[in-house]
């Protein structure tokens, strides 16, 4: 019981380090980017060359992965995002599919279409036995890295000037433009965030989830129910989306096996349908 | 009239084997490539077994010529992304048509390969089956032939060893899908028939599985043994959870069939796949000077990569339609077909024929365990059950 | 558009036939293609309901049809008008529950039900085969004298001829009060009701169409092709579905009709050519559309035409 508790948390917690940032996109620059899976499939595949083919530490390769895609992230967003902030929902959706298949044909090309495998270092593995419960330590690792992540999100967007003039920006663009908030450079610095986030969850999904080209069509349902249900504008909504769904998904698969998938896709519909703004919407202020 | 005759014969000679293959005399077709019909899953969830099938093909061809029964082999590669059956379908019949194939070959997955056959039928060309595994396949057409293996014929030996090993207890744990449904069926039939129990049988899904929940019931219900299904490249994830769970420490053996250990991924799963008992139809450490030249080609040809039983289903199919060839002298729909019926040689899996009546394949089964050797991890194996066929529905 | 254009439109697809004598199951396809993009251009294009979802149509449609053939009642043409049923039926059930939020709740809600679906049709293997489909779909000759064949001239003939009178009645629609109320809900939803418009009939209405229209789709699909699959009902269904009609062009049915053609023409061509790398082009292609283009190739095509003139 508490075994499938941790593992739904560790997962659900993994799936919010992949999503926040599309939630962000979507909140802050209303651009529907269905490419963000991709990021977490650039981290990676980083993480698997820096681990495998050069024997760095994992948590070097960890923050590089992290790095990496946020700076990948930066230079797409300056290159092409920003051609089509204010467009057609739709033309943004045909683009970034279009940057899915890019990517994924680039790294089938790159390193081959099998499943890419990391091995962890002994202080991640296996497992310890906490009041007769055993409980895997990378689990564990997933909590705690998520955890302090959320914090750390939580915080700066409540405390610094950037979390202030970010949902100033998110509460009212226009507004915000007029009072001299740079929100241009918000949306690049945000973007950037976002997508170096989904580069660290990829990283450490790669143990969990498990990394092939197909990986950002894979888990894109995933990362759009945590976003739709969670709401697009909030950190500890699709937090507590995700959190959610990862429960729902482990605990449906350990106790009612025979009913697949279909529990996560009933809840969602059903709690769209009851908050269609997403879990803490303000409902009626708008 | 005779002029029609030399037109038909300069020109027409693909429309009338077509149309009626029994009178395309073979020294019309003399001369002509033979063209090969290879559809795979190239891209998408399953690529990995597209991959390592076309490996073997291309291999095939470098390593024995390209000309059989005076024809040269032309490959016409197409991909059909492993989900989509009316793709598959759609492709068959326009190799048929458009490309005028002698034959068809490939097939990855067990819907796909349904999705095509009515088409070889209507067509009345072989149809060659590299890797799809369900039993029934071999049933949707005359004309289609095996060259991969089936869930059934490479699962009874492992709950028999199971049954030798005293094993008394063994949970299931296949992919929701007919081959995962035939090995659990003929895992439980066998092992119960022994006197074996089966406390716990779980299917996981085909796609996006997660088999944390699913091996953690595993080790609450501790059976002795547990037996696995997968898809090939979905072997290390399992292993991985396995580990993870400490199944090992808690007491249960992994047993299956090769698929889990995959050749491709094993040196990936690292030490937690040592150990694990499966039984299949090929290990890329099979002793024979057949199977010595082949993994050193292979690799050769594809850095990076290891040859699995993906691959090896791949290579005999080629020695199929070459040896067919070879035969008919550069015969056509059912003369090949029938050529291809009943046909034996040394492939590097072993002895292999394919059966005349059923159109299946007849192998050796190996049971195999995972060990080190010069610092990489190698199904070893150890018992061998000559000439296994599918022991059916 | 011009009558002249139209018509070579169509002459230029039915020539297909005789053009193209040995790709005609791909051209059948891509008319079944063109009829799906059709009906979700008639939701998302002229009702301005976004929707992830239409598979769930297209596939309802597609078993339906292939079940009642499998059962032994292999009639193609009202195999298509069950298959129009069963799918407009479900339109209409599910239609309030679609239509209750904003674009993103109806976006993930249609996409909810289609995997929903999707989930159910592989936990059924006794009724539908599950993983492996739906086998012994037995179809009998169309109007009982053209069998379906090797070559699939009477499947692409036939695909043709329903997607021309389906295309010829959503003409109808579109120009019809319907049409231009739904077109008036798109443009401003809130005023429609002043000018005595009920807005929430009219987009249940074109819901259940548009969810007919996409099971007259999936069920030329599993007649052409003799079996259904799970694919039928998949994601990826409904997204390039969704891809095509913004490809073409939104709110223009030649621009539906032209972007599953496209889209359709160019994959298989890429796949052929690059089998391993294919999606790479097709991305690029995509990404360079969306950067460079508005309204499609349909907007495109206009915009060109009109520089030239």
């Amino acid at each position: 019981m508490l075994t499938v508790l941790l593992d739904g948390l560790a997962a659900g917690m993994l799936l919010f380090v992949l999503s926040v940032g599309l939630s962000v996109t979507l909140g802050l620059m209303n651009f529907v980017n269905l490419a963000h899976g991709a990021f977490g499939m650039a981290g990676g595949y980083l993480c698997v060359v820096l681990l495998n083919r050069l024997g760095l530490p994992f948590l070097a390769c960890l923050l590089a992965a992290a790095l990496c895609t946020g700076l990948l992230g930066l230079a797409l967003e300056r290159l092409l995002y920003r051609r089509l902030y204010g467009r057609d929902h739709l033309e943004q959706v045909l683009f970034s599919i279009g940057l899915v298949f890019i990517a994924g044909a680039a790294v089938d090309w790159l390193m081959g279409a099998r499943q890419q495998l990391i091995t962890l270092p002994p202080w991640l593995s296996g497992r310890v036995e906490l009041g007769g419960v055993g409980l895997g330590v990378y689990r564990l690792f997933l909590i705690a890295v998520c955890t302090g992540l959320l914090l750390a999100l939580h915080l700066g967007l409540v405390r610094t000037r950037f979390g202030s003039r970010l949902r100033a920006a998110v509460d009212d663009a226009v507004v915000a433009r007029g009072l001299g908030i740079p929100v241009e450079r918000l949306f690049a610095v945000t973007f950037a965030l976002g997508s170096g986030l989904a580069g660290l969850g990829g990283a450490l999904g790669v143990e969990v989830l498990g990394l092939d080209p197909t990986f950002p069509l894979k888990y894109m349902v995933y990362f759009l129910i945590v976003v739709a249900v969670g709401g697009a504008n909030t950190v500890i909504g699709p937090f507590l989306a995700a959190i959610l769904l990862g429960l729902v998904d482990v605990a449906g698969k350990y106790y009612l096996p025979q009913f697949g998938a279909f529990g996560i896709y009933t809840a969602m519909v059903a709690l769209l349908i009851l908050r269609p703004q997403g879990l803490l919407a303000r409902a009626a202020a708008r | 009239m005779q002029a029609r005759v030399t037109r038909r014969a300069a020109l027409g000679a693909g429309a009338a084997a077509l149309i009626a293959p029994a009178l395309a005399a073979p020294a019309l077709a003399q001369g002509r490539p033979a063209r090969i019909g290879l559809i795979l899953p190239m891209t998408g969830p399953f690529a990995s077994t597209g991959r390592q099938v076309e490996a073997a093909v291309r291999l095939y061809l470098r390593q024995r010529g390209e000309s059989f029964g005076g024809r040269r082999l032309e490959i016409l590669l197409r991909d059909d992304t492993g989900t989509a059956p009316e793709v598959t379908r759609r492709l068959a019949q326009e190799l048929v048509v458009r490309d005028k194939v002698q034959a068809l070959a490939g097939f990855g997955l067990t819907p796909l390969a349904f999705a095509a056959a009515p088409v070889a039928t209507e067509a009345k060309l072989p149809m060659v089956v590299m890797a799809a595994a369900t039993s029934a396949i071999v049933q949707r057409s005359p004309f289609i032939l095996r060259t991969s293996f089936t869930l059934p014929q490479v699962t009874a030996p492992i709950a028999e060893w199971a049954l030798r090993e005293r094993v008394q207890t063994a949970a299931t744990l296949v992919a929701d899908y007919a081959p995962g449904l035939d090995a659990e069926r003929v895992f439980k039939a066998r092992f119960t028939g022994g006197g074996g129990r089966v406390p716990l049988e779980l299917r996981t899904p085909l796609r996006n599985p997660d088999y944390a929940p699913f091996l953690q019931r595993v080790r609450d219900a501790k059976p002795e043994a547990l037996f696995i299904f997968v898809p090939s490249g979905e072997g290390a994830a399992v292993m991985k959870q396995f580990a993870e769970r400490g199944l090992a420490e808690a007491g249960v053996r992994l047993i299956g069939t090769g698929d889990v250990v995959d050749d491709d991924l094993l040196n990936d799963m690292g030490r937690p796949a040592l150990g694990a008992v499966t039984s299949h139809h090929y290990s890329a450490a099979h002793d024979s000077p057949e199977n010595k030249a082949y993994v050193q080609g292979f690799i050769a040809a594809n850095p990076g990569m290891r040859p699995n039983f993906m691959s090896v289903g791949g290579w005999d199919g080629m020695q199929l339609i070459a040896e067919a060839l070879q035969a008919t002298g550069g015969g056509e729909g059912e003369a090949l077909l029938a050529a291809m019926k009943g046909r034996s040689w040394t492939s590097p899996r072993g002895p292999i024929t394919i059966d005349a009546e059923t159109r299946d394949i007849v192998q050796d089964v190996y049971i195999r365990r995972v060990e080190e050797r010069d610092g990489q991890l190698w199904n070893i194996e150890f018992d061998r059950l000559p000439a296994m066929r599918d022991p059916g529905t | 558009m011009r009558p002249a254009l139209e018509a070579g439109f169509w002459l230029l697809a039915l020539s297909g036939f005789w053009l193209m004598p040995e790709q005609l199951p791909l051209l059948g396809q891509a008319a079944i293609a063109a009829l799906f993009v059709l009906s979700l251009d008639l939701l998302v294009g002229y009702a301005g309901v976004l929707t992830l979802g239409h598979a769930a149509f297209f596939g309802l449609g597609a078993y339906g049809a292939g079940l009642l053939a499998q059962q032994g009642w292999g009639e193609p043409l009202s195999g298509l008008l069950a298959a129009a049923l069963l799918a407009g039926l479900l339109g209409l059930l599910t239609a309030p529950l679609v239509l209750r939020g904003g674009d993103l709740p109806a976006l993930m809600v249609t996409l909810g039900l289609s995997l929903m679906l999707g989930e159910a049709a592989n936990k059924l293997p006794g009724l539908t085969g599950g993983a492996d489909g739906l086998l012994g779909v037995e179809i009998w000759p169309v109007l009982g004298l053209f069998r379906f064949d090797l070559h699939g001239r009477t499947a692409f003939l036939y695909a043709l001829a329903v997607l021309f009178l389906l295309f010829l009645l959503a003409r109808r629609i579109t120009a019809s009060p319907f049409g231009l109320a739904l077109r008036g809900i798109r443009g401003n939803a809130r005023r429609m009701p002043a000018l005595g418009t009920p807005v929430r009939r009219r987009l249940v209405a074109a819901y259940a169409l548009s969810a007919a229209y996409a099971g007259i789709a999936g069920a030329l699909l599993a007649q052409t092709t003799q079996f259904v699959s799970l694919d039928a009902l998949s994601f990826q269904r409904s997204a390039e579905g969704l891809l095509m009609l913004v490809l073409g062009g939104l709110g223009a049915l030649y621009g539906a009709m032209l972007g599953a053609i496209v889209f359709t023409l160019a994959h298989h061509l890429l796949s052929e050519m690059s089998p391993l790398f294919w999606q790479f082009w097709i991305g690029l292609a995509l990404v360079g559309l969306a950067l460079a283009g508005r309204g499609g190739l349909l907007g495109l095509g206009a915009a060109l035409l009109g520089r030239r003139a």
